[in-house]
């Protein structure tokens, strides 16, 4: 049985976030990349899956420039047997991803799709749902557990929503979306690593895979939020009072 | 609490308990070098009668409740000269309080007892001083009048930043008045250009990092204790830390200074000029002083560019010598990016995942003797990749290292420095511990830590890690509670070895009180002579931080 997992290349996590000067973006030159958080638990529970004996082949695909090579490597280091690079410069959006992880899967035809819950630079949380809903697989999403049954060819998924925990079953091919508490990545070790190196990927086009990257969205601006006003002392109660009935307006 | 027989103070605390007297007796000292012990003072404290300093050899942490505040005290024995509060200095009266709020304003002139007990504690809990004032100036000429008048009325001063030194060297001793220099926190310029910050001596080093973040620099020092030391404190004990192998010592760094000496003088040699060959460089003598020449109130200092290359590897040795040879490898294979390269052995990385959450082994498949912590730092984050791969992979089939992981994104790197930087956390947890912090040539420097463990045998667990890049070693022996014995068998066999070694006795640390008598392993007498007249000419009363740093044989 074969897995396919997206990874996307972001911003990483822990870098404090500038708004570029004329608010068309994000700064992002000099900026340290890597996976995205949810993508690493995806093919971290991918690679748990083989690592049981349920899976043969784990596939790491990522789409973008091609900067996202080194995103790709890390995914091989971490123990993904093959990697698939889409070339695109243009910007692409959930439901590209889509289309593209649409075709792909005519191509490899895995029987489970993973991905991260969403991207922490555009926070969509739609291309799992999207390729389920173009696949028309039933689709696990926010999962915080996986239990896959390879003679019953179901996969069981905890869901992490609003009221608590659902948990639906699923019947393979599926598309599973990992959530924070699924289970904790690996580091990439140095034999891993090593081996990275030997293993295959191939590049792709979305023209190839008969993809047109059209855009209907345009972002027209981004600003920050409103930074935080500075705390201000009272000296006295009634300046307090004074001030939540003038300034603060809530008495 | 410091440099105490456990027994004899046992001794004076029964006869006290037994008789209720207030002061015990102070028998004459021949001559103040060697028969000195510490002035045991009650404290009344609503009515209640509570010792305050005092030892148990029998339990090592009691809890006393002292003024409505649970504290451990600790029993720290060393078996050395003990320190007798100088009569010289004057006592503190209602005269002096008033005189002092009359510069700083009622607000900054501190007598709160809960406040009192942080300002005389350590950060180890290791040394309690029984200051009654605490002061907290604003100004560089409010710290000027304060020390004048001290001078004038002979009353003794010990300065305090962040207060997390580790040799006693920022708390009272007796009852000294510790001037805070927190209250100065202010970012005075920063130029973009150049990369010179001119702050004063109260900030927070983490504060100023995330400052400096923003512009797109870094500070040259980084330690553990970050979120709690101050600019003032780190360049008056010169501070090591993890990226002196990349951007060397403060001494380098720091380019100017403007400091208060004994009497109220303000030198003010702040300049913001990388390069001034005018007359002798008198900043140095203060870097590394400890407080004990004068105050410094504001620095200046250049700090580097933020590179946005960072990458941190986390290895495994199978034995010491591969440690070695590892340094000299990544000296020559990564050149001008690496940035810092720390060691631990397999104590230290237990005692971590044992006592700190959050701590995550990156390589459990096996158990590894020893770990090396190698950081890149670097303008092209391919390249540097590229170049730190093939350096560990290179290492890898050289059988130089047997395992290693390398991080993936800033959380992981994050994650691999915990494993570093919590060790002292860690071993606090444990219970007592033994701190050493020692400059041994390279080669030899964990052969003491070998030897140490086959003195201590299973009475103690030995922990040797450290900055490997400088020659570093931080030995720890940490015991489930402090005990006389044990001591006695890791003192002066420590320093002797380290002396006979040609290495220094404290190599980042300082002397502080724990080794205000211990300079003569390291340095030779007319050295310390020399040291002596300086001070005298510097601070002829003896009022800064006295007790400290220099033995109390050279200044009497």
């Amino acid at each position: 049985m074969k897995i396919m997992v997206a990874i996307k290349r972001v911003i990483d996590y822990a870098v404090k976030i500038r708004v570029k000067p004329d608010k068309s973006g994000v700064v992002t030159q000099n900026v340290k990349m890597s996976m995205n958080p949810f993508c690493e638990i995806a093919l971290e529970e991918a690679l748990r899956i083989r690592e049981s004996g349920l899976a043969s082949e784990v596939v790491a695909v990522t789409m973008g420039p091609s900067q996202c090579l080194d995103t790709l490597r890390t995914g091989l280091a971490m123990g993904a047997d093959r990697g698939i690079h889409v070339d695109s410069t243009s910007a692409l959006h959930p439901l590209h991803v889509a289309k593209i992880l649409r075709n792909l899967v005519q191509i490899e035809k895995p029987s489970l799709i993973i991905l991260g819950k969403q991207a922490i630079d555009d926070d969509c949380n739609q291309t799992g749902q999207m390729v389920a809903g173009l696949l028309n697989w039933p689709q696990g999403t926010f999962a915080s557990k996986v239990v896959l049954d390879k003679e019953k060819e179901e996969v069981t998924v905890d869901r992490e929503v609003d009221d608590g925990i659902e948990t639906v079953q699923l019947k393979l091919p599926a598309v599973i979306t990992t959530d924070l508490r699924l289970n904790q990545p690996r580091y990439a070790t140095l034999p891993n690593i090593m081996k990275a190196k030997s293993k295959p990927i191939k590049k792709f086009t979305p023209q190839e895979l008969n993809v047109e990257i059209k855009s209907d969205l345009e972002i027209v601006e981004v600003t920050e939020p409103p930074k935080r006003k500075a705390g201000v002392m009272v000296s006295s109660v009634d300046e307090l009072i004074e001030k939540l009935k003038n300034e603060a307006k809530v008495i | 609490m410091v440099n105490r027989n456990c027994r004899a103070t046992l001794r004076l605390v029964t006869l006290i308990n037994r008789q209720g007297h207030p002061h015990p007796p102070l028998s004459s000292s021949p001559s103040g070098i060697d028969a000195c012990w510490k002035q045991l003072q009650r404290n009344n404290v609503h009515g209640e009668h509570k010792i305050v300093s005092f030892f148990s050899p029998l339990a090592s942490s009691l809890k006393t409740r002292q003024w409505g505040v649970n504290i451990q005290s600790r029993c720290y024995g060393s078996a050395s000269v003990l320190v007798q509060r100088n009569p010289k200095f004057s006592k503190l009266n209602d005269e002096d309080v008033r005189y002092f709020e009359g510069i700083l304003g009622a607000k900054n002139v501190i007598q709160d007892d809960e406040k009192l007990i942080t300002a005389n504690t350590d950060w180890m809990r290791k040394y309690k001083g029984s200051s009654k004032l605490l002061l907290q100036p604003r100004t560089t000429d409010q710290v000027s009048e304060i020390l004048k008048y001290c001078n004038f009325r002979c009353l003794a001063v010990v300065p305090q930043g962040g207060n997390t030194g580790l040799v006693g060297g920022s708390v009272p001793v007796f009852d000294e008045v510790v001037v805070s220099l927190s209250a100065m926190s202010k970012i005075i310029s920063f130029d973009k250009v150049s990369g010179i910050l001119v702050c004063e001596a109260g900030c927070i080093l983490e504060n100023i990092i995330s400052f400096l973040d923003n512009e797109g620099f870094i500070m040259p020092l980084d330690l553990g204790a970050k979120g709690s030391c101050q600019i003032g404190g780190n360049v008056s004990t010169n501070a090591g830390g993890l990226r002196l192998l990349r951007y060397g010592s403060l001494h380098g760094n720091v380019l100017g200074i403007e400091a208060v000496l004994a009497d109220g003088t303000v030198l003010d040699m702040l300049k913001t000029l990388r390069k001034d060959n005018t007359g002798y460089d008198l900043k140095h003598l203060f870097i590394g002083s400890e407080g004990s020449l004068g105050i410094v109130t504001k620095v200046s200092i250049l700090t580097p560019p933020k590179l946005s290359s960072v990458n941190v590897a986390f290895l495994a040795c199978k034995d010491y010598s591969s440690c070695q040879k590892l340094l000299q490898e990544a000296r020559r294979k990564l050149g001008e990016i690496l940035s810092a390269f720390e060691f631990l052995d397999s104590n230290a990385m237990n005692l971590v995942l044992n006592h700190l959450e959050g701590a995550r082994n990156p390589l459990p498949t096996s158990l590894h003797n020893f770990y090396v912590l190698i950081e890149t730092t670097g303008s092209d984050e391919s390249s540097d990749k590229q170049k730190l791969e093939a350096f560990l992979l290179g290492s890898m089939e050289n059988e130089l290292i047997s395992d290693g992981a390398l991080a993936q994104d800033i959380n992981q790197a994050s994650s691999f420095w915990l494993l570093r930087e919590g060790i002292p956390e860690a071993l606090m947890r444990a219970g007592a511990v033994y701190k050493y912090d020692l400059s041994i040539p390279v080669e030899k420097m964990y052969n003491l830590v070998e030897e140490m463990r086959s003195r201590l045998g299973n009475d103690a667990n030995v922990v040797g890690y450290g900055h490997l890049g400088d020659g570093n070693l931080h030995l720890n022996v940490s015991t489930p509670q402090y005990d006389d014995k044990i001591l006695s068998q890791i003192e002066p066999f420590v320093y002797e070895w380290t002396s006979k070694h040609h290495g220094s006795i404290s190599a980042e640390h300082g002397l502080g009180l724990m080794k205000a008598n211990k300079i003569f392993y390291s340095k030779s007498p007319e050295t310390v002579k020399v040291m002596t007249s300086i001070k005298k000419l510097l601070d002829p009363n003896h009022i800064l931080n006295p007790y400290k740093v220099l033995p109390c044989s050279s200044i009497s």
